[in-house]
């Protein structure tokens, strides 16, 4: 079993590794469609990325070796989420821990990561970045838990491919109350985490909307390329969890290698398919106002403290 | 906006990009971008005449964007400059900080008379004088103002695309 499951793993990080930059390619260009323009084709992160890892780094005057290492623990912390989520398979192995508490703890050090490196030039946006940053982030992890709590109730563990497995052992938990209640806290909290609209606009330019652009401004060459890396991967990952969550199916429980095939077609589809109704959906969103974002996530704890309540109503 | 009237409004207006004219040969030196440019745009001490050209430039009907061209919100993210206007005294020192800023290979591009050759404006007392005499340009687009059109070209020429 742990060597099957050392398989899924590798072969999880391999796929997503592939699919992140697709993704981000997919939502652009979905995107440029909708506003009328031709897009530059879902290949471009590729690309983009290949010309910042090819390009050295310009580090700003008195910033520390934070700007170098800052990006590459971000990147890690991605890899990490990647081997440790039920994407691709749900076997669930003790040297793989997907528990509950290891994936947000793994998610805050990528949080952390980037925040230092938001702070460590000194630059007024950055730090401004950084603390809007830890100030989502403080007010999305509790709803992650809570609405992953939710959701172990009826799986009776926090493991996260243990959950996955029995939503596709009894689909019946999927649309009930319970879950769906859940799946909508998670899926709010899942946007602020990745610096998706309503939250942060991921296209702007203006330096006083920012979040998440706001603590890059300061990296450059192919220390912007791995905190790319980092952030798509995360998305990916994160939006494959939420599409194995919706819709469990296809996702390897017995290691053939038709099974495996068969998962890795199915998660692919799942992240790309959120992933164009992601794009969609920000076409017709506006970035709220940043002393509204709590109340958006404030709405979503509701939401996530209401799964957790009816859970043990109904149960 | 209503959402249905957004979504009608999509349906409705399609493709507003006009089609892409043949691609200019790639400039030499840009092969190293492999076909992905970042721009910073600049108003070094223009009268916003430019500005609006490349604004055009940038939106959905010229649509450079489609070339793998896209506007960056700092300098540390660029691969090229997109200068315009003669540089005045109180932007010369903010322009020289962000060509030094910009990790190399870096390329410079300066947009309109003003840029090249000091325009109008050339014997004004408070320009230092046009971008070419201060820093290397690798491209010219002349004009007063250059319609998006040649912009685009000359970008285009960034990405060989």
């Amino acid at each position: 079993m742990t060597g099957q499951a050392v398989v899924i793993a590798v072969v999880q990080l391999a796929l997503l590794i592939f699919v992140a930059p697709l993704l981000i390619g997919v939502i652009r260009q979905v995107r440029a469609r909708l506003e009328g323009r031709v897009g530059p084709g879902v290949w471009q992160p590729w690309r983009d990325l290949r010309k910042l890892l090819g390009k050295n780094p310009v580090h700003a005057e008195g910033s520390s070796w934070i700007l170098t290492v800052g990006p590459l623990a971000l990147v890690l912390s991605s890899l990490l989420l990647c081997v440790l989520l039920p994407l691709v398979g749900a076997l669930n192995a003790p040297m793989i821990p997907s528990d509950l508490f290891v994936i947000v703890s793994v998610m805050l050090l990528g949080v952390v990561a980037l925040a230092l490196v938001g702070l460590d030039a000194g630059t007024a946006f950055g730090g401004m970045g950084s603390s809007r940053h830890m100030t989502v982030a403080a007010l999305v992890e509790p709803t992650v838990l809570l609405a992953i709590y939710a959701l172990s109730i009826p799986a009776g563990t926090s493991t996260l491919s243990v959950i996955v497995g029995a939503r596709l052992r009894d689909p019946a938990i999927i649309i009930s109350p319970v879950s769906v209640l859940a799946m909508v806290a998670l899926a709010i909290a899942i946007m602020a985490e990745t610096g998706r609209l309503p939250v942060d606009n991921p296209s702007t330019h203006l330096e006083l909307t920012m979040m998440h652009e706001a603590m890059v401004l300061e990296a450059s060459g192919r220390d912007l390329a791995w905190l790319e890396v980092g952030s798509w991967l995360k998305l990916a990952a994160l939006l494959g969890l939420l599409g194995n969550l919706v819709a469990p199916w296809g996702i390897v429980t017995d290691m053939t290698l038709w099974s495996v095939l068969l998962g890795i077609v199915a998660v692919t589809a799942k992240i790309l398919l959120l992933g164009v109704m992601l794009s969609v959906g920000e076409v017709f969103l506006a970035k709220v106002r940043l002393f509204r974002v709590p109340e958006l996530l404030a709405g979503s704890f509701t939401l996530a403290l209401l799964a957790v309540t009816a859970s043990y109503l109904v149960a | 906006m209503s959402t249905t009237g957004l979504a009608r409004m999509i349906t409705r207006v399609g493709r507003i990009a006009e089609p892409a004219p043949p691609a200019p040969p790639l400039l030499a030196g840009a092969e190293v971008f492999g076909g992905s440019v970042d721009v910073r745009f600049i108003n070094a001490g223009g009268c916003n005449d430019c500005a609006q050209e490349v604004m055009g430039a940038f939106g959905p009907v010229y649509d450079v964007e489609r070339y793998g061209i896209r506007l960056v919100a700092s300098a540390r993210h660029a691969d090229v400059l997109l200068i315009v206007g003669a540089v005045t005294r109180n932007l010369l020192e903010p322009l020289l900080r962000t060509i030094e800023a910009t990790p190399a290979p870096r390329f410079i591009i300066a947009v309109g008379d003003c840029a090249i050759t000091g325009g109008a404006v050339a014997d004004g007392y408070g320009v230092v004088g046009p971008v070419s005499s201060l820093v290397d340009v690798n491209l010219e687009v002349p004009g007063s103002p250059p319609e998006p059109a040649q912009i685009v070209e000359a970008l285009r020429r960034m990405t060989g695309r």
